[in-house]
């Protein structure tokens, strides 16, 4: 990092000095992006979300942000930086607001990201609400995305610098005025995991070394399947493939996500002896059906709930989608009909989940998401 | 800066800085039989004299502890393992709802760990306990009572406990009582032989001496079990070797509190009836708690409800603007929890979100008062928009 004190180019009016909560999870990049912050001027004062109502004390592996281990690494980190440091109970809003709906999206039979749900309800709705109300100006995270003021005055979210980084896809769910009180300091970093690590190491923050935490905060064993059986029970059902024929059972049909292969336990092997995939989850009947990797094919989807950074788009639009955290981009046509977005991909993609997030881009600008409902395959998976 | 916090811990008295930088020079463990041990011990028993006589104890009367937490939990626990062991039916424990945490836990603890049965003596709305109510508790089987706690001063809202009527009361059925006095020190007249207490409990840090010393005053025909198993220092009761200058700087905050605390309630107490008049005229619905009768609160102590307020907004709206002051009640995991104290009082669970405790001390100013004059009303306005999350 050569520029780490150069004034922050993302945000609100960058050249003003502002009052910046730091919600800081106890990891290295919310840590370093709460000390750019301060370091830019701004008057910032750290606060760490408890958003579980039973912590637990330590951290196991590299899960979760929420155990008090956590809590107390954020506030050592604060207090180096020479910031106030709170702890902020959200536990009441984060089980309702995502836990719940992660629960009742797998019943549902679909894969919701839990991650996307806390930034839109969570970060950037109950903290940021009260954030301006206690006469804040902008909440602060460790993202990686840019924030940039656009030609007309508006804010466009856009893809972090480094590419390989870029959390855009989780944040697509802010709109505009979300956006404009957003700060996210590490996003025109182009540096590393370990320069970040090198930056924390050099301001004296402890968590320099920390692991990063991976999976889903408020599952700590990393045991997605367990914490669904725990919420939902278990209930036996059929496995079938795309012709009908019954060839396994299962526990519960919300355990399975479409495109999954691995852990289908699958008594048969397929007549061509081609690996199968989850092509379709029915909760309705509690079945799961398999086929082959050509059957997951998807040439169309419709998506609900869209969230746009700025003006909706008004007509058809080219546009590239991005499918889940971490996944390609892909080009796309886009509209917006009934309220609802259709998306056509130029050609079939694959793992396409229902619940996940579809977000558009025009290049590194987040257009918009939303949440996919159905998909149109190039095979009819059966019947 | 006004530093409204002095509960929370009070800048040490310069001359107990200087008595415990002059000791921190010299060696010699206080057990030791050389003239190196010798010195230590006399300035060990020296300092207990003096910690006796300010709080009308015996010498023998006093056990050094590491503050005012050891000293309730071998008060609570080690009088409740004795007197059990020398009665099996002794397992019941009464406790005014209104303690400090270290009573408090260590009740729990007794109760999930060892079989106590705990009795919460009812309190009235000021948070005080009634003789009368520890007589009928007693009254029911005086005989199955292991011990009965009763704070001397409450540190959220400084309510003021009859203690030398309790104590008779206690006395009468032979049961010992315990008062934590780790607020009360220095603030009113602590009189532990006048009152009839079998144990009490103080602390350094609060009255002008330092941190990780106080001590349980304990009457002579006391013996709790140990906590702490060692050397056999203090009676036999708290193993480990003394800390030296810290007791000897601890004799002089407590002499200190012991002969000023008239003049402390005067000063303090003007200063008090000032910052309450301040937030009042500010904050007109702002709700006094405990005693709005100076004579029955700490007069360093006033506490506040703020209806519509989140106690942790204010705390941050209050520290941005260099007011430090405190919500009062304990946390978890840095997440203010509402208040037991405020709570047992029979206040509104939504009131007791939003409490903030002042608390003076040696060192406070009018311009202290005034800082926080000015900024209670906007910062009330704000947090009142945040509202309760």
């Amino acid at each position: 990092m050569t520029d780490s004190t150069a004034a922050l180019p993302t945000g609100p009016s960058p050249d003003r000095r502002l009052r910046v909560l730091a919600a800081m999870s106890g990891g290295v990049d919310s840590a370093v992006a709460a000390a750019r912050a301060a370091e830019a001027g701004h008057d910032v004062t750290g606060v760490h979300l408890a958003l579980s109502a039973n912590p637990q004390s330590f951290r196991t592996g590299a899960r979760g942000c929420c155990t008090l281990e956590d809590s107390r690494d954020a506030r050592r980190a604060a207090d180096v930086i020479g910031i106030p440091f709170y702890v902020w109970d959200l536990a009441e809003r984060f089980k309702a607001d995502v836990v719940e709906d992660f629960v009742a999206e797998y019943e549902a039979g679909r894969t919701p990201n839990p991650c996307l749900r806390c930034n839109e309800k969570i970060k950037f709705a109950a903290l940021l609400d009260k954030a301006l109300a206690l006469g804040f100006d902008a909440v602060c995270t460790g993202h990686y995305a840019t924030v940039v003021v656009g030609a007309d005055g508006h804010r466009e979210l856009h893809r972090a610098s480094d590419a390989a980084k870029d959390q855009s896809y989780v944040l697509g769910v802010l709109d505009e005025q979300q956006l404009a009180h957003a700060l996210f300091p590490l996003g025109d970093t182009r540096a590393t995991k370990e320069e970040i690590r090198a930056e924390a190491e050099r301001r004296g923050l402890a968590v320099a070394k920390k692991p990063d935490s991976h999976d889903i905060c408020f599952i700590a064993d990393g045991d997605t399947q367990g914490f669904l059986a725990r919420h939902l029970g278990t209930a036996e059902g059929d496995i079938l493939d795309e012709t009908g024929e019954r060839v396994g059972t299962h526990t519960g049909a919300y355990g399975y996500t479409v495109g999954q292969r691995k852990g289908l336990r699958l008594g048969h092997p397929a007549p061509d002896g081609k690996p199968r995939y989850v092509l379709d989850i029915s909760p309705v009947d509690n079945t799961v059906t398999v086929g082959p990797a050509e059957a997951l094919d998807v040439t169309a989807l419709t998506a609900i709930r869209p969230r746009w950074c700025g003006t909706p788009p008004a007509g058809p639009g080219a546009y590239t989608a991005q499918l889940r955290a971490h996944g390609a981009e892909t080009p796309v046509t886009a509209e917006l009909a009934d309220g609802e977005l259709r998306v056509a991909f130029a050609a079939p993609v694959r793992g396409v989940a229902p619940g996940q997030a579809v977000v558009l881009y025009d290049g590194t600008r987040v257009v918009g998401s939303a949440t996919i409902a159905t998909t149109t395959r190039a095979v009819r998976a059966r019947g | 800066m006004a530093y409204l916090d002095h509960a929370a811990t009070t800048p040490m008295l310069p001359e107990a800085v200087r008595e415990l930088s002059a000791q921190l020079t010299v060696t010699g463990n206080a057990s030791s039989l050389h003239a190196a041990g010798r010195r230590a011990r006399r300035t060990v028993e020296e300092s207990r004299e003096r910690v006796a006589a300010a709080l009308g104890a015996r010498p023998s009367e006093i056990v050094f502890t590491s503050g005012g937490t050891e000293a309730d939990n071998l008060a609570v626990k080690g009088l409740f393992w004795a007197r059990r062991a020398a009665d099996p039916r002794r397992t019941r424990v009464l406790a005014s709802p209104v303690e400090h945490h270290a009573v408090l836990d260590a009740v729990h603890w007794l109760a999930d760990h060892e079989g106590a049965r705990v009795e919460w003596l009812p309190v009235d709305a000021v948070g005080r306990v009634h003789p009368e109510a520890l007589r009928e508790a007693l009254a029911r089987d005086p005989h199955d009572v292991a011990l009965a706690t009763v704070m001397w001063a409450n540190n959220e809202i400084g309510t003021l406990q009859p203690v030398p009527e309790l104590a008779a009361v206690a006395a009468e059925a032979g049961v010992p009582l315990h008062a934590d006095a780790v607020q009360a020190l220095g603030q009113t007249a602590v009189d532990f032989g006048a009152t009839g207490l079998a144990a009490m409990a103080v602390s350094g840090h609060k009255t002008g001496g330092p941190y990780g010393i106080g001590a349980l005053v304990l009457g002579r025909d006391q013996s709790p079990e140990p906590l702490l198993h060692g050397g056999g220092q203090e009676r036999d009761v708290r193993s480990g070797t003394l800390d030296v200058p810290a007791v000897a700087a601890f004799a002089v905050a407590a002499e200190h509190a012991a002969a000023r605390h008239a003049e402390f309630a005067r000063e303090v107490g003007a200063l008090r009836d000032a910052l309450v008049e301040a937030v009042r005229a500010a904050v007109p619905d702002a709700v006094l708690g405990g005693d709005p009768d100076p004579a029955g609160r700490l007069p360093a102590n006033a506490h506040f409800a703020f209806p519509g307020c989140e106690g942790d907004s204010l705390l941050l709206l209050l520290d941005a603007q260099g007011i430090e002051c405190s919500t009062g009640s304990a946390c978890t995991a840095g997440i203010a929890q509402p208040s037991h104290v405020v709570l047992a009082t029979g206040a509104d669970p939504e009131l007791a979100r939003g409490t903030l405790r002042f608390s003076l001390g040696h060192t406070s100013t009018a311009a202290d008062v005034a800082a926080l004059a000015e900024a209670i009303g906007p910062a009330v306005a704000r947090a009142r928009s945040a509202g309760l999350s």
